[in-house]
């Protein structure tokens, strides 16, 4: 490596055009929220169409950038230095991610732990009780906020514990499907993988049901108070985060297809793997701190 | 793009030239152009909205500005300062450096790094466009009037219809941040020339690694805050608000769990550049090289477990104040080891006072004066009489302006000959030095007193006897602006390639690979890695 000559890549008009999109995104869709939830305030609907075009536009951009890379790696451009620096990068991205659940996990524990107690009278607050809301009783989940809303709390044996088992199963395919990469067997490695995206794909089914469940029957929804937010909020990134690594997955699977990846050459597929591990393992979190405990 | 065919081809030789040059670059000199310039133009920008500050505060009574327009200017000239300035100023001097300094090509992820800066500009395009609307009566009536902190509720029940769009511009600086904080880092990991092992290289890329891993731990929960803020404000969501069980104080925590390893964003990679200065000018070794390491490693830690000092009036349990307040002062030993290891550096060194040198040593003083006023402020019971007034306003500026944008100056006037291969104007360098030191110290130094009397900070109006000091703090504030014309003549000079021609190693006791290299610095360096011994 000592002597190997340094890649370094050509210019490349991606860049520029991705914040292009970026902007258009950030522009349309603060207005998209603006005209969808205060409509009586915010006049107009153009908001919409440009945060979808902005969002088209991003996408198409970083699938262009991203071909062109694929391209230079599998005209064996990139030395193995920058397979380096790419794996590096992505263990950081997933740790920036970490910390963006940490945020809302943080939101959580000091939620339960310190404002609700608070608000019931706890500590030093007998008089902000006595004086704010004297009904108010502590308790989590909170299903009855200090403004009396009611709600119900998601419990954790029924679908949440379906998903739970989906997810571990979903783990244990990828890192089937990992070794038989290792070992250069396709077959295997193509019908786990296409296992893995699959229990993703019903793992994101099942959430929607348990969502359309807390909405229609159980009264569970963003307005239902701090239980209700972070509820939604958590599993809602986590879902999100679902989404992203499943499309990861399928987007690997195609290549896989294609004859892309051996044992060597293998980046973005460990960094799709690696990214689904990551999100298993907030979902281990979630399941425990959000639904059971 | 041809670049599978094009790249097998000797490529690199020839620059790029023209707009695409700029615009598609992958050249982590060029990206630290772009970086520099557009800081120094935010820094101008910022400075402009101080200015309107400072126009309003230079009498008592309402003259110029009305309130709610005042406290735009005060929000928009943080957040400018602070992101638009101060951190891209630092990424800037990041990209230029660290692969010189380190032996590297480029950046370890070139294109990556073109994304975080192209980001920057349309974020705050996003952010002033609102300001230019307040200003000129179009569209939304306010730009962000809610301080830089942007505090529940007043950002989110009380927010103006343009804190939506700041909402998401926070989002893009912090995708910028975050994709070049993982550059930085991965090329300090991963390219480093043979024999460059960690504990040889230049404290300036120390600082920035430990920078870099702050800006990934702490950017995603600034991206978190403003996410509650956008549902609280338009999906029902509770969290800063207690008649649904949440509470406006989490927003503070969560704000400034961002907010203090933010500052310290803000003023290690400043550590770091005048540990490189101090050496040069004394002609010495850096005193206590490994305890450098190490203390920056602690402050960046520490930093992770103070960020309560920030709200002790909000009532805390006395157990949690404590432990914040403790925390806070002990950042203070390895923030003094620092100091105490620039001074034993210059100590009987064969010191020179060339421009860098000149506001290096400033730099030492100043922000030591910062610190010092930190310190009373981290002492809860003091800080009750403190809190919100211009006492605080004096601190961060001492430790921001004659900090961290006065180490900025004196690395533009370190590095300059290198970038440019011209020498800094001396004149125009000395004039800007001394006009801004006086100024500075005018302009910032009687926010001691009035903030000690009472004077609250982001108010457009004050009591009357306070109108002396606040006269005299404007005419402060106008001249440090001004003086910043000098600078930006010099910069101009520089870019346009007039002045005295600059050598290799333009300063005779500097060292690092990056004086190695002619100067200007050739388009592309260290393709080969060069051999540290």
């Amino acid at each position: 490596m000592a002597t190997e000559k340094y890649y370094v890549p050509e210019s490349s008009p991606w860049p520029l055009a991705a914040s292009v999109g970026l902007f258009m995104t950030a522009v349309g869709g603060a207005h998209f929220i603006q005209q969808s939830t205060a409509p009586d305030k915010f006049e107009g609907s153009w908001g919409m169409p440009l945060f979808f075009f902005g969002l088209a536009t991003l996408w198409l951009v970083i699938a262009i950038w991203w071909r062109d890379t694929i391209k230079e790696s599998v005209g064996g451009l990139h030395s193995k230095q920058l397979g380096i620096s790419y794996r590096q990068g992505m263990l950081w991205f997933i740790f920036s991610e970490v910390m963006f659940f940490g945020a809302f996990f943080g939101a959580l524990f000091y939620t339960r732990w310190l404002i609700v107690p608070w608000l019931g009278g706890a500590g030093s607050n007998a008089m902000t009780h006595e004086l704010l809301w004297p009904n108010f009783q502590a308790m989590w989940p909170l299903i009855k906020t200090p403004d009396g809303t009611t709600t119900q709390a998601m419990g954790a044996w029924g679908l949440p514990a379906i998903n739970t088992a989906i997810l571990l199963t979903s783990s244990v395919t990828l890192t089937i499907a990992h070794h038989a990469l290792l070992e250069g067997k396709r077959g295997r490695l193509i019908g786990f993988q296409a296992a893995t995206v699959l229990l993703g794909a019903i793992f994101l089914g099942l959430q929607a049901w348990e969502y359309h469940h807390a909405y229609v029957e159980m009264g569970l929804t963003l307005h239902a108070g701090i239980y209700g937010s972070l509820f939604f909020l958590l599993t809602g990134f986590h879902g999100a985060h679902v989404t992203i690594g499943t499309i990861f997955l399928f987007v690997t699977l195609l290549r896989v297809i294609k004859g892309h990846f051996d044992a060597e050459n293998n980046f973005a597929w460990e960094a799709g793997a690696w990214y689904w591990h990551f999100v298993d393992v907030v979902w281990l979190f979630l399941f425990v701190v959000v639904y059971w405990l | 793009m041809s670049t599978a065919a094009a790249a097998h081809d000797d490529h690199h030789h020839h620059a790029p030239t023209g707009l695409k040059r700029w615009l598609f670059s992958t050249n982590h000199k060029d990206i630290g152009t772009l970086y520099l310039w557009f800081s120094f133009i935010m820094f101008l920008v910022g400075g402009l909205l101080a200015m309107v500050i400072r126009t309003e505060l230079l009498e008592p009574g309402m003259q110029f500005v009305d309130p709610e327009f005042f406290n735009q200017m005060t929000t928009v000239h943080g957040l400018a300062m602070v992101f638009g300035a101060v951190m891209p100023g630092f990424v800037g001097f990041a990209n230029w450096m660290i692969p010189l300094m380190i032996g590297a090509p480029d950046m370890a992820l070139p294109r990556m790094n073109n994304w975080s800066f192209w980001i920057l500009p349309f974020a705050f395009l996003i952010l002033l466009s609102s300001v230019f609307m307040s200003a000129f009566g179009a569209g939304h009536p306010s730009a962000p009037n809610f301080g830089w902190t942007f505090y529940a509720p007043l950002s989110t029940e009380y927010g103006p219809a343009s804190t939506d769009l700041f909402i998401l511009s926070v989002h893009m600086m912090g995708i910028s941040s975050i994709m070049g904080a993982i550059n930085v880092i991965v090329t300090v990991f991963n390219l480093r020339a043979p024999g460059m092992t960690l504990m040889k290289m230049p404290l300036f890329v120390w600082t920035w690694l430990i920078t870099a891993f702050l800006l990934i731990a702490v950017m995603p929960v600034l991206a978190g805050a403003v996410t509650m803020m956008l549902t609280d404000r338009h999906f029902g969501t509770s969290f800063f608000s207690a008649a649904g069980g949440g509470d406006p104080v989490l927003f503070q925590h969560v704000f400034w769990f961002f907010g203090h390893p933010e500052v310290y964003i803000m003023i290690l990679p400043a550590f770091g550049i005048v540990s490189s200065i101090i050496p040069t000018f004394a002609r010495k070794q850096l005193f206590g090289y490994a305890s450098m390491v190490y203390a920056t490693a602690s402050i960046a830690l520490l930093s992770f477990v103070v960020w309560a000092h920030h709200m002790f009036t909000v009532g805390m349990p006395l157990a949690g104040t404590l432990f914040f307040m403790y925390m806070t002062m002990l950042i203070s030993v390895p923030t003094g080891v620092k100091v105490f290891n620039w001074v034993a550096t210059m100590w009987r060194g064969s010191m020179t006072f060339e421009l860098p040198m000149k506001w290096a040593i400033a730099f030492v003083i100043l922000f030591t004066c910062g610190g010092l006023s930190g310190l009373m402020l981290a002492i809860t019971p003091v800080d009750f009489q403190y809190h919100d007034t211009y006492f605080v306003v004096a601190h961060f500026h001492y430790v921001l302006v004659t900090g961290a944008v006065f180490s900025m100056f004196a690395a533009a006037y370190y590095w300059l000959p290198k970038w440019s291969g011209v020498m800094p104007n001396k004149l125009l360098g000395e004039l800007h030095f001394w006009s801004s030191l006086l100024s500075v110290n005018l302009l910032f130094f009687p926010m001691h007193f009035v903030g000690l009397a009472g004077m609250p900070r982001r108010y457009a109006d004050y009591a009357l006897q306070f109108a002396d000091y606040n006269f005299w703090i404007s005419i402060g504030g106008f001249w440090f602006g001004l003086s910043q014309l000098f600078f930006l003549a010099v910069c101009l000079l520089c870019a346009m390639k007039k002045g005295e021609k600059a050598a290799a190693r333009p300063w005779d006791g500097a060292e690092g690979l990056e004086w190695e290299v002619p100067s200007p610095a050739p388009f592309h360096t260290f393709e080969t890695p060069p051999v540290v011994k």
